[in-house]
């Protein structure tokens, strides 16, 4: 496998000390949105992996230790979001989108 | 051979949806993916259950191709426009498929599912009924294929474009970042090797960048014109997209695709492996 698994299957959460997790939820005006585009860019904004939101609006990457760059794409727009990975650890990032 | 005769972009497809000699095709590695919406008329797919053999690690010989579209009721002389998630990930895999089993006319639908899904287009859920057809592959057009020992005796001789991430050019990563890191062959990548990765020729919505920034682009990293070259990555799809702009988009002539790709290098006894990093991760 190699193309981005389906978010709505994914295997419950367990992090193992070599993975550093990057997961979270899309909302738009506080409601989940499914079918947004999540990409994680590195340090430098190169584009690393991309998955799409699944029915509760949920993502997430096995990463590495350092910073990235959430860029979310929806009909519309999109908006950045920053965090800070740590192998061991899942940090989980919140991700708004402004209303049409 | 132009850009026009090889991309559509969305409003083309559009205005061809209900074209009888043209076939949309959607392509994914998820195929729950067709099922929630496709695009009108578009027919599926399955990336792993069809175009790979179910047991040995090979694509599917002519034989099985020829029953494949035979089945899905596509002829030899009608046009295929391929489409998919991830980027088009995998429809440049089957349009590189469809070209090493000589089918005449293949695009790809610029942006893919994604491009198409942002711009708010319509998807259905109405599978199609296609009359079965006699579908005839040609012999397999191994100039755009390469095997492991090509790849080998290519070290320092021909451009080896890496299109993975960098993280996993390096070795620090051994797959991508939305992945589960579980797999067991060695991370790095081929001696002179350079890092082109495919990302850097598709916009964030997936269209590809214009010929010009594409020349620039492969100029600046190091890509040498002159030269033969072969593309991989980890299994060989998202180096079917780096295929498809280097000798589709651009024209150069002598461009393979090693599908083989790093699962399989990764996991040679005996063949050399750079890993740019400090921890080396056995």
């Amino acid at each position: 496998m190699c193309g981005a698994p389906d978010q709505d299957t994914l295997p419950t959460l367990e992090v193992s000390a070599n993975e550093a997790v990057v997961h979270g939820t899309v909302t738009r005006g506080g409601s989940p949105l499914p079918g947004a585009y999540v990409r994680l860019l590195g340090s430098t904004g190169d584009f690393t992996a991309e998955v799409q939101t699944s029915a509760t609006g949920y993502f997430r990457f096995y990463a590495a230790d350092g910073d990235w760059t959430l860029r979310t794409l929806y009909k519309g727009g999109s908006v950045d979001t920053t965090v800070t990975a740590e192998k061991g650890k899942a940090v989980e990032a919140a991700v708004e989108v402004p209303e049409q | 051979m132009s850009r026009a005769d090889v991309l559509v972009d969305a409003d083309w497809a559009e205005a061809h949806l209900d074209d009888p000699k043209i076939v949309f095709v959607e392509v994914d590695e998820d195929v729950s993916a067709y099922d929630g919406g496709h695009i009108k008329g578009a027919v599926r797919l399955d990336w792993t259950q069809e175009l790979q053999q179910p047991a040995a690690r090979d694509i599917i010989d002519r034989d099985d191709f020829s029953k494949l579209l035979s089945a899905k009721g596509i002829s030899n002389d009608d046009t295929v426009v391929l489409y998919g998630g991830n980027n088009n990930w995998f429809a440049a895999y089957a349009y590189w498929q469809f070209k090493l089993y000589g089918h005449t006319d293949v695009k790809l639908l610029d942006g893919g599912r994604k491009k198409w899904e942002l711009d708010g287009r319509e998807l259905v859920k109405d599978v199609p009924q296609r009359a079965t057809t006699s579908y005839a592959a040609k012999d397999a057009d191994l100039s755009i294929r390469a095997f492991r020992d090509e790849v080998v005796a290519s070290i320092g001789a021909k451009n080896l474009v890496d299109v993975r991430s960098p993280d996993e050019f390096s070795g620090k990563i051994k797959a991508p970042a939305h992945l589960p890191q579980e797999q067991s062959q060695r991370a790095g990548h081929i001696p002179t090797a350079i890092n082109i990765p495919w990302s850097k020729a598709a916009a964030d919505d997936g269209t590809f960048r214009s010929d010009d920034e594409l020349e620039k682009l492969y100029g600046q990293e190091g890509f040498d014109g002159g030269k033969p070259t072969i593309a991989y990555c980890r299994i060989g799809e998202r180096s079917s997209h780096t295929w498809f702009v280097l000798h589709q988009l651009l024209g150069n002539t002598d461009v393979k695709n090693y599908d083989g790709s790093w699962a399989e290098y990764g996991s040679l006894v005996g063949v050399p492996i750079q890993n740019d990093t400090s921890q080396k991760d056995v």
